[in-house]
């Protein structure tokens, strides 16, 4: 495969562990968050049940989609709320703009959606003329610095205060070296106040959309999405299609699941139900496919719409922990990004599913089950079917076929090893064999076990004592 | 074909054979320790709830604790002579300088200290969302153990807007370091009045 561009996982993560210090901080900073979550759910004593039953309620999502569907839209459009229907993102910031348009908004404040983070809809609008501001504390952090978030819950995880602290100094003339999280919370408190009073469109995203009520209900902690949505006049939801769920009482599911997973919380602080416009306000929902129905038709790979973004995968990943969300260079990273990316894009993202040790943490901890590491080891086997693994993963895996397809090659390629490991480590101890990096070798052994098991097999010595 | 018609196709095709919802009326909590839940976890959350007999109680508590001076709004008659009563047709910006607002809340759930509020009883939507403080009336009646109680109770219901609310806004998003008050209120109290049961 001619590499593309962008740089892969193991370039960028190279990059991250530069800094012993800060990979060992952000390796900390992630596993207790992971150890919250597990204290949260230890409290609940049917909180197996909770899972399984919040997996068993999405795969009846994902097998009635279309009816849901059909039905969802009636009754948005019986409350009074407008809705689209995008095929790509192309298609969903189209929509975005002209709803923007026919009102004559060129500003707008957005609440946290990694759809629109996907879609790149603020970048498309800023070329129309149409500034929009990031709501979510850490949102905006990444915004002012140019960069998209690094976690799904957590958008600036990566950072230290210190560096958040320039940012604002720079872009908010907040005072110098300031590092303290609550000053420096103040001081985005009251730039933002000002965002909210002043936009007259705000965006949000959508975390539950029920059938049967069409209500949708977003979560967030600081209060954001509805600072920006009770005071627009006109509010605009964007959704991926498998964010349905069929009835409301399954929002009690979810719910008790959601915020447990994802910080430990008992619930979000807020969990809003929109349902209808207040009096002189414009509700719209966009119904965003942008891949999904694809994804929807691999039976290997479908339980991923099963998703609801608790980032708790990426939390307990030995790999995310240690390389930082942005060396997925995916809007969604760890372990779910790795099963969801190639599916968007299995040329760019061929890298990712192999940005895991299978160690099967991600699965274990799912709120809705999803076999993440098996899917994650299965999407290997399909990227290298389709041509896409790198060069020297393809050689690599072809020389190991070689030598596994016959005892004979076996018993030779060990031979070979052995002798090399003996007599001339640096071959094999250098630069250019990527498993030295970071590992020292150990020293060959004499004989392989076959050998061994040979000549104490003729002594007619038992084998194992 | 537009767009809807081709993604309502596509799903129509690639989402596989239909599978059954599982019953779900087996969760549920003990109510019996409701209230005693509720307290302790609303502490644990931030927040600050207590038990009231009546109204003097709640307007004693709010004298001591909140400087009334600034701008107070409720929805409660009852509270008409400490607070103004909210407007629910000015436009909502206008309450940007709401130092406390004192509502009435339907329901609160032990589990996780959520409250549960429409529009009708917010005045606007806007209110609890805006307001430097946040302090909120239930009947110590209406404390459900869990959300499942919660969602029975609501059932289908008919508001434009609802929301939980479980506590001071709140934020951690610079080194994991707990903020309260990001962008909604500083502190919120919850007073489970007896009274009303």
């Amino acid at each position: 495969m001619k590499e593309t561009q962008i740089q892969d996982h193991a370039t960028l993560a190279e990059a991250f562990i530069q800094d012993e210090e800060r990979v060992n901080w952000h390796d900390g900073a992630l596993w207790f968050i992971r150890e919250k979550r597990d204290l949260a759910a230890k409290k609940i004593p049917e909180w197996e049940n909770l899972r399984e039953v919040a997996s068993q309620i999405k795969h009846n999502v994902i097998s009635n989609l279309h009816d849901y569907l059909v039905q969802f839209e009636e009754n948005l459009t019986r409350n009074g709320v407008t809705v689209h229907w995008a095929a790509d993102a192309a298609e969903h910031n189209a929509i975005v703009y002209s709803i923007l348009k026919a009102k004559e908004i060129t500003q707008m404040v957005k609440s946290k959606s990694m759809l629109t983070e996907e879609c790149h809809l603020n970048e498309y609008l800023a070329e129309r003329g149409i500034s929009v501001i990031n709501s979510d504390l850490g949102e905006y952090i990444q915004q002012i610095d140019n960069e998209p978030p690094s976690h799904i819950v957590l958008p600036c995880i990566h950072k230290r205060k210190e560096e958040i602290g320039a940012l604002f100094h720079e872009h908010l003339g907040s005072e110098k070296g300031l590092s303290d999280p609550t000053l420096l919370t103040r001081v985005a408190r009251k730039h933002l106040r000002n965002v909210f009073m002043t936009r007259r469109a705000a965006l949000t995203g959508v975390n539950f959309a029920v059938a049967e009520t069409g209500e949708y209900v977003v979560c967030t902690n600081e209060g954001n999405a509805d600072m920006g949505a009770h005071l627009s006049e006109v509010q605009i939801a964007s959704m991926g299609l498998e964010k349905i769920i069929p009835q409301k009482k399954h929002l009690s599911i979810f719910l008790r699941v959601l915020a447990r997973s994802a910080t430990g919380q008992p619930i979000t602080i807020y969990s809003s139900h929109y349902r209808k416009p207040r009096p002189g306000q414009e509700m719209h929902l966009i119904l965003v496919d942008a891949g999904r129905t694809r994804q929807l038709a691999r039976p290997d790979f479908r339980d991923s719409l099963k998703c609801i973004k608790c980032g708790s995968c990426m939390n307990t990943c030995p790999v995310y922990r240690k390389s930082g969300g942005l060396s997925y260079h995916n809007t969604i990273s760890g372990p779910i990004g790795a099963i969801l990316a190639p599916n968007l894009d299995m040329k760019k993202h061929a890298d990712l599913p192999y940005a895991s040790t299978l160690c099967g943490s991600c699965s274990n901890v799912c709120p809705v089950k999803i076999n993440i590491h098996d899917q994650l080891y299965k999407w290997r086997q399909v990227i290298v079917k389709e041509g896409y693994a790198g060069y020297t993963k393809a050689l690599g895996m072809k020389t190991m076929a070689w030598t596994l397809s016959s005892p004979g090659n076996f018993t030779k390629a060990g031979k070979a090893g052995r002798w090399f490991m003996q007599n001339l480590p640096f071959m094999i101890n250098n630069k250019f064999n990527p498993w030295y990096k970071q590992r020292e070798l150990p020293e060959g052994p004499e004989e392989s076990f076959a050998e061994w098991y040979a000549q104490n097999h003729e002594k007619e010595e038992p084998v194992y004592k | 074909m537009n767009s809807r018609e081709k993604i309502l196709q596509a799903v129509l095709k690639n989402q596989p054979a239909a599978s059954v919802l599982p019953d779900i009326s087996m969760f549920g909590g003990n109510k019996s320790e409701a209230v005693q839940q509720y307290l302790e976890i609303f502490k644990t959350i931030g927040g600050t709830a207590l038990e009231v007999a009546d109204f003097a109680e709640i307007k004693t508590y709010l004298q001591d604790n909140f400087e009334l001076t600034k701008r107070t709004v409720t929805t409660l008659p009852e509270l008409g002579d400490m607070a103004e009563m909210l407007s629910q047709t000015v436009d909502p910006h206008t309450f940007e300088d709401v130092e406390l607002a004192v509502i009435q809340g339907h329901l609160a759930v032990a589990e996780n200290g959520a409250i549960w509020l429409t529009d009708e009883v917010m005045g606007q939507r806007i209110i609890p969302y805006i307001c430097q403080h946040l302090a909120v009336v239930v009947s110590a009646n209406q404390v459900v153990p869990t959300l499942h109680e919660a969602y029975a109770e609501i059932g289908i219901g008919n508001y434009g807007f609802g929301g939980f609310i479980g506590g001071p806004s709140k934020t951690a998003d610079i080194e994991q370091a707990l903020v309260l008050g990001a962008h909604g209120p500083l502190s919120m109290t919850v007073f489970l009045l007896t009274e009303m049961s």
